[in-house]
């Protein structure tokens, strides 16, 4: 490791163009071969007709099958596993809140390497080993925990696995510790500066913050750049999903101007949601990614579902490696708000065990003083006469809602027709929130 | 004494709509209520024909339901709210909501309680003047 280094993968980071792609060339044919374990890709490879011959090209992917999220819940738990169960030593997974849930297995060498990545990408924002690192992230399946700390014991920081909550801790941390680098949900630092405040502590006098890796849940360059002037701190968005291993997939460079997706890693399309025609540079479409150094699960062309485009494959910072966009929605009905995964038939589920209420709904998301918060009008089918229980039918549904997506919505009971209703598919989510735009 | 109750929502022109169903079906309003609320409320009403005033309100889609409550005749004096709410006290009654109207000089007490057996039972028993 040499500090003064702009990076610590040279031999990969600095590649060219022709280099990036001769590489992956290599790596997709490994992968191709390697897929051949798995009976659910062998089979496809067969129905196909297709043999590693075929690949010549990083281009040469298009030739493959795409798999989905309804594949790994199809598959559920180890139908995608490359190895034996004996050579994995690790398992992360989504929460199911749709089906099954999805299951992602790591060997040793899976670990390895996503440290490897991580560690590149805080290297690459400027720490080193004399940095000191607070991950104020959720522990536990969700892979920003532990993806993280790895990463940053890695790259040789001395690394505070703090997790998410606890304010105040947080703060006494940052200040005890001397911690140089956070990383966090976005909504998280903006709140983390409210109680700043509150304690009258000054991140610029009282901390030696100077570094945040953000990412997690949608956020705008608006909200990026609100954080860097409360905090004073420069804020690096991430890019990173379980399926490909967690965080570290992509990262911001100093430049901020888009992130860079590492190609020795994965090979990146963008394509067309609809026709998964590949979109020229610069036309948003689906995110596709193939791992290519994935051991325990392989996925070719895996459909992220994350909207976003090319911004350009060079960057004055050297690394040739794509760089696409902040992701600008998704081409399916998920909801992301603070960190977390909500789809539409969860609330609706929910609202359906009451009685009271008619089946008519409303979600609507919104940016109010920095945090997301979700409203949910839903209209009253049974009146009764009584505000007490027309409260108490609030909270009830309230509650539910929370034990289902882990998050307190707003609950509004409206009357029946008050909602709009669309032809054909109704209108659930009006998302006002300025992510997006 | 039979009420309505409709669910209105906190915003400009819901109040109205009711009125004009109402207007419209040529239902004769003798009182009625709504406390401020945040987001939803309950308007309550006594009118001169309920069951059509229920059943114009569910047809025109509002969340209404029609519930009994009690309405006592007051005397045209001083105290008389106080006598009969003093009565419903002792015996262990207390009062959900209440609200008053005047009919040909008369004072009308419209309340629910917490226990309408109760209730009936002591309204009988000291003889307090139901309105018809």
């Amino acid at each position: 490791m040499d500090v003064k280094s702009p990076y610590l993968h040279p031999e990969y980071e600095t590649l060219s163009r022709e280099e990036i792609s001769k590489l992956q060339t290599e790596r997709l044919r490994e992968t191709f071969e390697h897929c051949k374990n798995v009976p659910f890709y062998a089979q496809k490879f067969k129905e196909m007709n297709l043999s590693v011959e075929d690949i010549n090209s990083p281009e040469d992917v298009r030739k493959l099958p795409f798999t989905t999220k309804q594949d790994l819940r199809d598959t559920y738990p180890f139908g995608l596993a490359a190895v034996p169960l004996e050579k994995c030593v690790r398992l992360h997974s989504s929460s199911g809140t749709t089906g099954n849930p999805t299951v992602i297995l790591h060997t040793q060498r899976d670990l390895d390497e996503w440290a490897n990545q991580v560690a590149r990408n805080l290297w690459m924002v400027g720490l080193r080993p004399s940095d000191v690192f607070q991950n104020s992230s959720g522990y536990g399946m969700f892979t920003g925990g532990l993806g993280f700390q790895y990463g940053a014991e890695r790259l040789g920081m001395l690394t505070v696995p703090a997790a998410a909550g606890n304010s105040l801790r947080q703060i006494k941390f940052m200040k005890d510790f001397g911690t140089t680098a956070v990383h966090a949900v976005p909504s998280y630092l903006t709140r983390l500066y409210e109680v700043m405040q509150e304690q009258g502590v000054d991140p610029r006098k009282d901390t030696k913050l100077r570094v945040f890796a953000i990412g997690a849940e949608p956020h705008s360059e608006e909200q990026r750049k609100r954080i860097e002037d409360m905090f004073g701190v420069k804020a690096y968005n991430s890019f990173g999903m379980s399926e490909m291993c967690g965080p570290g997939v992509g990262f911001e460079c100093q430049e901020q101007n888009g992130l860079h997706f590492w190609e020795d890693y994965y090979i990146v399309e963008i394509v067309d949601p609809d026709t998964l025609e590949p979109v020229p540079d610069g036309e948003i479409g689906e995110l596709v990614l193939t791992s290519l150094r994935r051991e325990a699960m392989p996925l070719i062309r895996y459909r992220t579902r994350d909207l976003t485009r090319v911004l350009g494959r060079t960057c004055p910072c050297g690394r040739n490696h794509v760089r696409l966009d902040r992701m600008k929605g998704r081409s399916d009905d998920m909801m992301v708000l603070r960190g977390v995964n909500i789809f539409p038939i969860q609330i609706e589920k929910i609202l359906m065990q009451f009685s009271e209420l008619a089946s008519n709904y409303l979600i609507t998301l919104t940016t109010d003083n920095d945090n997301d918060n979700m409203t949910v009008e839903v209209e009253l089918a049974e009146m009764m006469d009584d505000y007490a229980r027309l409260q108490s039918l609030t909270k009830a549904v309230t509650r539910a809602l929370k034990d289902e997506i882990l998050l307190t919505p707003i609950v509004k009971l409206v009357s029946k027709g008050s909602l709009p209703v669309s032809e054909g598919k109704a209108v659930r989510v009006v998302d006002k929130r300025k992510v997006y735009q | 004494m039979k009420q309505l109750s409709i669910f209105i929502e906190n915003k400009s022109g819901t109040l109205l709509n009711i009125l004009n169903v109402m207007k419209n079906a040529e239902i004769q309003i003798i009182a009625s209520m709504v406390a401020d609320t945040q987001d939803f409320g309950i308007y309550r009403v006594v009118c001169d024909n309920p069951d059509k005033a229920y059943s114009v309100l569910k047809n025109e889609g509002m969340v209404v339901t029609m519930s009994e409550v009690f309405a006592i005749v007051l005397e045209d004096k001083p105290g008389e709210a106080a006598n009969v709410i003093s009565v419903l006290t002792e015996g262990g009654i207390s009062i959900s909501y209440i609200y008053s109207f005047l009919v040909s000089g008369k004072g009308i007490l419209v309340f629910r309680t917490s226990d309408t057996e109760l209730t009936k039972k002591i309204i009988k028993e000291k003889g307090l003047h139901e309105f018809a």
